[in-house]
This record gives structure tokens, C-alpha cells and sequence, in this order.
């Protein structure tokens, strides 16, 4: 009886145990259908043709294309937007909820940031393209495309705004009110307060909301794919439409591409550029947490 | 002291109410964006709302479309996700938080997981591509893309798992060990109850998130224009946010009012597990903790 039951119970951990390897076999799974079909599309173009070349036109038949910067410089002029709108709004919503709103309002505006939060992006594009767009840019702004990196990038912003804005007012939360009433007591205002006690106390997990923030806005989808257009270029004009990664992503994805054939392999490629780089930022975001922060008792 | 610090001059009062007011500016633009989303949707989107939508089939008429297969569609992939993810994401939780010792293997798989969690969801789609569809020859299948989303989400259950297993007290575990249990009768009868309504909060959370996912499907190949209901694991599929990503991407303008009424049906359920999901919470957190 006891030996049954105990192999019962080792059969119950191993089981266990196999769903924990799950995860780690998801990102040896990520990592290594992304390495294959990359090193194959390595094996046809050079990495440095891919890294340093500034046209990408790969159905283009005989005089296909195959630099990744204009992807690229899509991805971060969205991205640039994106982080240059949410910051500031994210953080002063940040700002006005942990040291200045009542109970009832920040009770009211916790539950809007978690719906914006919780809308899918598909719908955000349709927001890009039906109301940012065609209701705001194309009535207020004069040569703006119907596809643009303008509308792609605010509404990207609006996408990482709740991200940015509830962490740092954790971050803010978080530190201590004895600093708050050191420097009420020293006759600071409740603005000087916050700017320069409260803000550069929380910088740490402000910043890493920020390159997480980021992180995320590079590897949107759909708002891109819906309202940024599908013309891979070296623009820095927002007007214009542009291609990032993840939209190329979804172009040859919507149409039926052959196993083995190169443009297969250029969504493995892109992807793992993608990766890489998104990787790397939500590195960084933990590392800074880790490191800079302010510890206090 | 230095006189900006001061508050009494009218200077200083001034900035004062400038600054709050900058902040409430921001705030004001927050909520206008959520506002106007919400209105231009339920605007457009209502007077196009009927059963025949919810009923009929996609069409190349911007008023006769229907998004039929593609509510079918949903309703089978995220079955298949949810059964995969939920029992995996529970059992890898359990592991972690009640057997797994600290160590190199415990810590690498804590770190996998948040860095799992980070990763584009259109990079889950590459690798249901890969996986599913090529290697184990799955197809484009209803299988292959619930499998797909159920690994995207699996990490955020993990992680609502492993905070559930974390807040039930100890004293439970210690009492049930004292009365002669085994770990794993502590764990499924004692343990697992109590962890259970604040797990399921987060795994209606989290699948409601799976609902709205559009990219990693379209990358590993679902359809986007489908006149049949599937009726098996292995047919062929769309799904809700994929047809609405078809809709707003035409180039007609009625599609768009058509796109609107599917992302009405879209947040409807959406929504509705969200309150789900907040009134669990509410009555979980009425119980008084031992």
C-alpha cells in the first residue's frame, strides 16, 4: 500500500514536472523554428545584404531586394511615435494617480486603464484607420496618405499608455511616505514634491516601464498591418506609409506561400530580427529594475 | 531655501495649478480616446448588428456579410486552447510553486517564463507555422491554432497559477501534512480548492485575451475568407478578429460599418468575461482569509 502510493505520488510530480518543461521546450521550440529557416535564408542572401541594404523588395522576381532597413526604420519611426506620445500621458496619468486623485476618481480611472489595456489591437486598428485617419488627420492635415505612420504610431501610443502609466504609479507607490513628508516638511509644494523627489526615486521602474513599453510597440501587429500601409521605405516622413517587421509579417502570411520557397523564409528571417530586438529590450527592462533600484528601510 | 521650493508667492500657486491642470489634460486625453473608440464603433456598428449577421455567411456585399464561421471558428480555437493551456498551465504551477526546489532548474524556468510572456504574439504564430502546421503536419487546422494560442497564453498562466498557489496560507498545507496527507492530497484537496476562484479570475483573463489575438493566426495561416463552418479538428478556420481584420482591410467603405458590427459582437464577449471575471473576484475577496 505505502509503495503504491508512493509511486503514485512520483508519477503525480513527474507529471508535473513534464507541464513545467512545457515552457522551457516553448522557447527551445521559438528560438530553434526561427534559427532553421534563418540560417537557411542566410545560406541564400548574405547577412550583410539583409543588415545593410537599403531596399526590400523580395517578390520582385529577378530584381528581388532583400534589405531589412527600411523594415526596420518603419518599425522605429512607429515605435518613436508611439514612446514619444505615451511617455508623457502615461506618465503624468502616473502621476496624477498616485499622489493627486481622490479615492473615488482613481477608483473610476483604474478600471478605464484596464479596458484600453484589455481592447484587442485588431479593433485599435480599425480605431487607426476609421477614426484617427479618416476623421482627424485627413480633415486637419493636408497630403497625409490614407495609409501613415502618424495615425499607426498615436494609436500604438494609446495602445502602451495604460502599460506605461500602471507601472510607474507602482514604481511611485512604492516609495516610502516618509520622503513625501521630508519634503512637505522642508516646504516643498506638492509639485516640487513629485517632480523632484518622488519622479527621480521612481526612476528606475519608470524607465524600465518605458523600454518595455517600447518593446511592445515593436512588436505590434495589427494597428501597423490596418493603418500603416504596406510600402517599405527609407522615409522619415510620418505622412507617408511605411512597413514595419511585423506588418510584412502579415502581408505574406495573407497570401499562400510555398514551404522552402525565399519569401517563406524571409517571415523566419524578419521574425528573428524581431525577436532579437525585442529580446534584448525586455532584458534590459528587468535588468535596470534589478540594478538601479532604490531599496529604502 | 531656494525660492521655488516656497509656496506662498502667487508665482508658485500659479505653477501649482498649471502643473494639476497638465495633468488632468492628460487624464482628459486618455479618456477621450477610450470615449471616441467606444463611440465610433457602437455608432457604426449597431445599425449594421442583426441575427442575420450573427447567422449567415461572409459574402462579397457588404450587407449581406455574416461572421458565422468566423464566431464558429473562435468558439473551436480557443476550446482547443483552453484545454490545452488551462490543465498544463495549472500542473506547471503547481510544480513550481509546491515541489520544484530553489535552484539553477527553478530559477531558469522562472526567468523562461517572463521572458516568454514578453515575446511578440506574432512570433507564437512563426512558431505555430513551424511546429504545427509543418512539422507535425497538423495543417492549417483548428488544432494547430488553438495549440498556438494556447502556447501564447501559457505563461500568463503559469503566472496567474503560481500567485493563486502562493496566497493560501501555509497553515492549510502544514494541517493537512499534520493529519497524515500526502503531498499530493494536501495539494488536491486542501490546497487547490482554495487557490481556485483567484486562478480562474485570471485564467478567464487571460483567454479573453486569447479571444482578441488576431496576428499570431494570420501568421501561422488561418483564413481570412471562409464560407464554411468547421465541423472537426483538423478543417480549416477563421476567426472573429481575423474577419474583422478582412473587413476593415477592404477597400470599400460599407465593410468598414461591417467591420464595426464584428467588433461590437467581439467586445460584447469580451466584456462579459471580464465582469465574469471581476464579480469572481469580488466574492472571492469577501471570504475571510484563515
Amino acid at each position: 500500500m505505502r509503495g503504491r502510493r508512493r509511486h503514485h505520488e512520483t508519477a503525480i510530480k513527474g507529471l508535473l514536472a513534464a507541464c513545467a518543461l512545457i515552457s522551457v521546450a516553448t522557447t527551445a521550440g521559438i528560438i530553434l523554428a526561427l534559427a532553421s529557416e534563418t540560417l537557411a535564408f542566410f545560406k541564400q542572401i548574405s547577412p550583410f545584404r539583409f543588415f545593410t541594404g537599403t531596399v526590400w523588395a523580395p517578390t520582385f522576381g529577378s530584381n528581388a531586394a532583400f534589405g531589412v532597413l527600411p523594415l526596420i526604420n518603419g518599425t522605429l519611426m512607429v515605435t518613436a511615435i508611439a514612446v514619444g506620445f505615451a511617455t508623457p500621458i502615461g506618465l503624468a496619468i502616473a502621476v496624477y494617480l498616485s499622489e493627486y486623485a481622490p479615492k473615488r476618481v482613481r477608483s473610476a480611472l483604474k478600471p478605464c486603464l484596464e479596458v484600453l489595456a484589455g481592447v484587442p489591437t485588431v479593433v485599435l486598428g480599425f480605431f487607426a484607420l476609421n477614426f484617427v485617419t479618416i476623421r482627424l488627420l485627413e480633415k486637419g492635415i493636408p497630403g497625409v496618405e490614407r495609409f501613415n505612420a502618424l495615425s499607426a504610431g498615436l494609436v500604438v501610443g494609446l495602445m502602451i499608455v495604460p502599460l506605461i502609466a500602471s507601472l510607474s504609479e507602482d514604481a511611485m507607490r512604492s516609495v516610502p511616505q516618509g520622503l513625501r513628508e521630508a519634503a512637505y516638511g522642508l516646504g516643498a509644494t506638492k509639485r516640487i514634491t513629485a517632480l523632484r523627489v518622488i519622479l527621480p526615486a521612481a526612476l528606475s521602474g519608470i524607465a524600465s516601464a518605458v523600454i518595455l513599453a517600447m518593446s511592445r510597440a515593436i512588436g505590434e501587429t495589427m494597428i501597423v498591418a490596418i493603418a500603416a500601409g504596406n510600402q517599405p521605405r527609407m522615409s522619415f516622413n510620418p505622412l507617408e506609409g511605411i512597413q514595419t517587421m511585423t506588418a510584412y509579417i502579415v502581408q505574406v502570411s495573407l497570401g499562400d506561400t510555398p514551404t522552402g520557397s525565399i519569401a517563406y523564409r524571409t517571415i523566419f528571417a524578419v521574425g528573428t530580427t524581431l525577436f532579437a530586438i525585442t529580446f534584448l529590450l525586455n532584458l534590459l527592462s528587468i535588468r535596470i529594475v534589478r540594478k538601479f533600484r532604490e531599496t529604502y528601510q | 531655501m531656494r525660492p521655488a521650493l516656497s509656496a506662498g508667492s502667487r508665482k508658485g500657486r500659479l505653477s501649482e495649478t498649471l502643473f494639476v491642470g497638465a495633468l488632468l489634460l492628460a487624464v482628459l486625453i486618455g479618456v477621450a480616446a477610450l470615449a471616441a473608440l467606444v463611440i465610433s464603433v457602437l455608432s457604426q456598428g449597431i445599425p449594421r448588428l442583426s441575427i442575420e449577421f450573427l447567422t449567415s455567411l461572409p459574402s462579397r456585399f457588404a450587407e449581406k456579410a455574416g461572421a458565422r464561421p468566423a464566431i464558429f471558428g473562435t468558439l473551436w480555437i480557443i476550446s482547443v486552447c483552453t484545454l490545452f493551456s488551462v490543465p498544463v498551465g495549472i500542473g506547471a504551477a503547481i510544480y513550481l510553486e509546491e515541489f520544484a526546489k530553489k535552484g539553477r532548474l527553478s530559477t531558469l524556468i522562472d526567468v523562461n517564463i517572463a521572458n516568454l510572456a514578453g515575446v511578440p504574439s506574432i512570433i507564437y504564430g512563426l512558431l505555430g507555422l513551424a511546429l504545427f502546421v509543418r512539422m507535425f503536419a497538423m495543417g492549417r487546422s483548428v488544432l494547430a491554432g488553438g495549440l498556438t494560442l494556447g502556447l501564447l497564453v501559457l505563461p500568463v498562466i503559469v503566472i496567474v497559477g503560481r500567485e493563486a498557489l502562493r496566497a493560501v496560507p501555509s497553515s492549510i498545507r502544514e494541517g493537512a501534512l499534520a493529519l497524515g496527507a500526502t503531498k499530493w492530497q494536501t495539494i488536491s484537496r486542501q490546497v487547490l480548492p482554495v487557490a481556485l476562484p483567484s486562478f480562474m479570475t485570471g485564467v478567464i483573463l487571460a483567454i479573453s485575451r486569447a479571444i482578441g489575438e488576431t496576428a499570431p493566426l494570420i501568421a501561422m495561416g488561418a483564413l481570412t475568407y471562409v464560407t464554411f463552418v468547421p465541423k472537426a479538428l483538423g478543417d480549416r478556420f477563421t476567426a472573429l478578429p481575423i474577419q474583422i481584420f478582412n473587413w476593415t482591410s477592404r477597400p470599400q467603405a460599407e465593410f468598414l460599418d461591417t467591420a464595426a458590427a464584428g467588433i461590437v459582437v467581439l467586445l460584447v464577449v469580451l466584456l462579459t468575461m471580464n465582469t465574469a471575471a471581476v464579480l469572481l473576484r469580488h466574492r472571492f475577496e469577501k471570504v475571510p482569509r484563515s
